[in-house]
């Protein structure tokens, strides 16, 4: 069960990292997307593994049970990664539709127009 | 139990869910509210900044779980201050978007804006490390969502590659806060120091490996080599006024730095000696030089900023990595005045783009107010590169005296002075092209959309360059409130006694 868990956490993890290095925005999403769940299992991973075993104090019996702690900050994590992807995706979405394309490179002259377009806001 | 601990955190976090979902649709009502609140998060700090100076380190338990069993917060010196820092720089911070309209472009600003100032105080208060990561994404969302405030295709892009830096940040954050629980089965600061220093000399692989991680993690968020490349992008292209609020940002992972490198992998744990050191140093050194070479080359007035606030980090983290007492009390105060020297300039700039159209440095038509505004742009520049009479100079010279003593010192101060001039240069070229090759131009055209800035919207930018003003004249109190500071932090068994104590004194 070791190996397959640790493969599975590198396998994820290296999809994602080169996912995250490809140059459009789909791509990035879901390697991040990837690397979360490589660290969600990870984290749960480092409670040590156990078959069968709750994570709750017998205190009638000494039975097996398994560290709690992971788990909670398991759940943490998973929250706060499910937000940020949605984040994510939606920040993606607008900057698609403001520039038409979903390349991550931002050239020189884009930058030069915004900060003219910026000024006439002001 | 002192209760006013929570209060920076709990402020906020109350004031942001009424200004989003009850005063979103008043404006008046909305800035009234998030002013009154900041004002009052001001005088807890100040409160908080006073009663730690006369007393030791003070810890709060949440929910009256002892620790490590529960989460603390904790308030010591280092705390107290850079919650203070955080308050006054907000406040400045938030009479400028008020006074010049920014925070009408988009919506839900003020809601944000508290969302922020909780996320900060919190990392800077917490003494548990995943309360530290959850406050970290707190702070961080709530930054995505300033960054990309009003708007705009360049602004979003922007956003965009700062989202996906910090996301991949966060990851690696979750990656070694595992590593660290998986070795020592806990998490709570306190508690780590202690399991760290008693671990055997065998099994520190997989710490040292953690630590590493978490030096990385922190790094990319105090913007140090080779994880800097998201700061220019990020500050160039955010809103000015949120820009000087982020003068902050890079200083949160400067203060995890120093916390977690003190109190837990301290200079004298023998299970990651040297390692900080080894590597933030040439980090250092290379920011500080990629920091002056940006400053130089930068062809747009906010790129040169964010730039300068590179290099500002390079001589802050230099003086860390030197990890000993004296030196740290130099990073604290080089802190302290960075932090009000690029939130000074950023608010300067703009109001000069707002008027001036774009912020290209090639010579344009002179402004209106070009005398005012060029005498300000010239205080702050002196402040941010280091010259006298301003805090810059004292800081520079406080933290080349800091690691005087160190081997490679001929290499910092090298560094620092040459990436000084540098500086000086970059700043002198902006400001000669901005202010004074323009008045041999032609005045354009009287148009009716520039106006003059009103006393009300130059006076945050003033505020912020008196705080300079104010640390040089302050200098000596400071320092040694600095001093004592950074003596409490590598006092580590203090820190430990106060956050464990309680639960020691309950078994008995």
């Amino acid at each position: 069960m070791e190996f397959l868990v640790a493969s599975a956490i590198g396998v994820l993890t290296a999809g994602g990292v080169y996912l995250i290095l490809r140059l459009r925005t789909f791509p990035v999403i879901l390697g991040i997307s990837l690397l979360s769940y490589a660290v969600n299992v990870f984290l749960f991973a480092t409670g040590r593994l156990a078959v069968d075993a709750p994570p709750v104090l017998q205190k009638y019996a000494d039975v097996a049970y398994t560290d709690p702690l992971p788990q909670a900050l398991v759940l943490t994590a998973i929250v706060i990664s499910f937000g940020m992807t949605a984040v994510l995706v939606m920040f993606a979405l607008g900057a698609y539709l403001e520039a038409d394309h979903d390349q991550i490179n931002i050239q020189d002259a884009d930058e030069i127009e915004s900060s003219d377009e910026k000024g006439q806001g002001a | 139990m002192n209760h006013w601990i929570i209060a920076p955190v709990v402020l906020p976090a109350l004031l942001a869910p009424l200004l989003a979902f009850v005063m979103r649709h008043d404006i008046v009502l909305s800035r009234a509210a998030s002013a009154v609140g900041t004002v009052c998060l001001a005088a807890i700090a100040i409160g908080l900044t006073m009663l730690e100076a006369g007393g030791g380190t003070q810890v709060y338990f949440l929910g009256n779980w002892t620790a490590p069993f529960g989460i603390v917060l904790v308030l010591d010196r280092l705390s107290a201050i850079m919650v203070l820092l955080t308050a006054v720089l907000a406040l400045i911070v938030l009479w400028h978007s008020i006074a010049t309209g920014w925070d009408k472009r988009g919506r839900h600003f003020h809601a944000l804006f508290q969302f922020q100032l909780m996320g900060i105080n919190g990392a800077f208060l917490t003494g548990d490390a995943f309360n530290l990561f959850v406050f970290f994404e707190v702070l961080l969302i709530a930054s995505y969502g300033l960054m990309i405030h009003g708007g705009g295709r360049t602004r979003l892009r922007a956003g965009l590659q700062y989202v996906v830096m910090n996301l991949a940040g966060s990851t690696l954050f979750l990656f070694a806060l595992g590593t660290l629980y998986a070795t020592t089965g806990t998490l709570n600061i306190a508690d780590l120091a202690v399991k760290v220093q008693a671990m055997p000399a065998d099994d520190v692989a997989l710490v040292r490996v953690a630590a590493v991680l978490m030096l990385i993690v922190f790094a990319i968020k105090a913007a140090l080599f080779p994880v800097q490349f998201w700061l220019p992008g990020t500050y160039a292209n955010a809103p000015a006024p949120v820009a000087a609020l982020f003068a902050i940002m890079t200083k949160v992972g400067a203060y995890s730095i120093i916390r977690i490198y003190t109190i837990v992998f301290g200079p004298d744990v023998a299970a990651t000696q040297g390692i900080v050191t080894d590597w933030l140093m040439p980090a250092a050194i290379i920011t500080l030089a990629l920091g002056a070479i940006g400053v130089l080359g930068a062809k747009r007035l906010m790129p040169l900023l964010a730039f300068s606030v590179v290099g500002s980090m390079g001589t802050l983290m230099l003086a860390v990595s030197a990890f000993t007492p004296y030196a740290l009390s130099t990073a604290l105060y080089y802190l302290l005045h960075s932090t009000f020297a690029g939130a000074a300039l950023f608010l300067l700039a703009d109001l000069v783009v707002s008027r001036r159209g774009n912020d290209a440095l090639t010579a344009q038509p002179p402004i209106v107010q070009n005398g005012l505004f060029a005498a300000l742009f010239f205080v702050g520049a002196i402040g941010m590169a280091g010259m006298p009479p301003l805090s810059g100079f004292l800081g520079k010279l406080m933290v080349m005296d800091g690691v005087r003593d160190q081997s490679w010192m001929a290499l910092a101060w090298g560094a620092i002075l040459i990436a000084s001039l540098v500086t000086i240069v970059g700043f002198a070229r902006a400001g000669s092209v901005l202010f004074w090759k323009s008045t041999a131009m032609e005045p354009a055209e009287a148009s009716d959309t520039v106006t003059p800035a009103t006393a009300l919207q130059v006076g945050p930018a003033m505020c912020a360059m008196g705080m300079l003003v104010a640390l040089s004249v302050f200098a000596g109190p400071t320092a040694s409130y600095l001093e004592s500071t950074a003596a409490q932090l590598f006092d580590s068994s203090g820190y430990i006694d106060a956050v464990l104590s309680p639960a020691l004194e309950g078994l008995k």
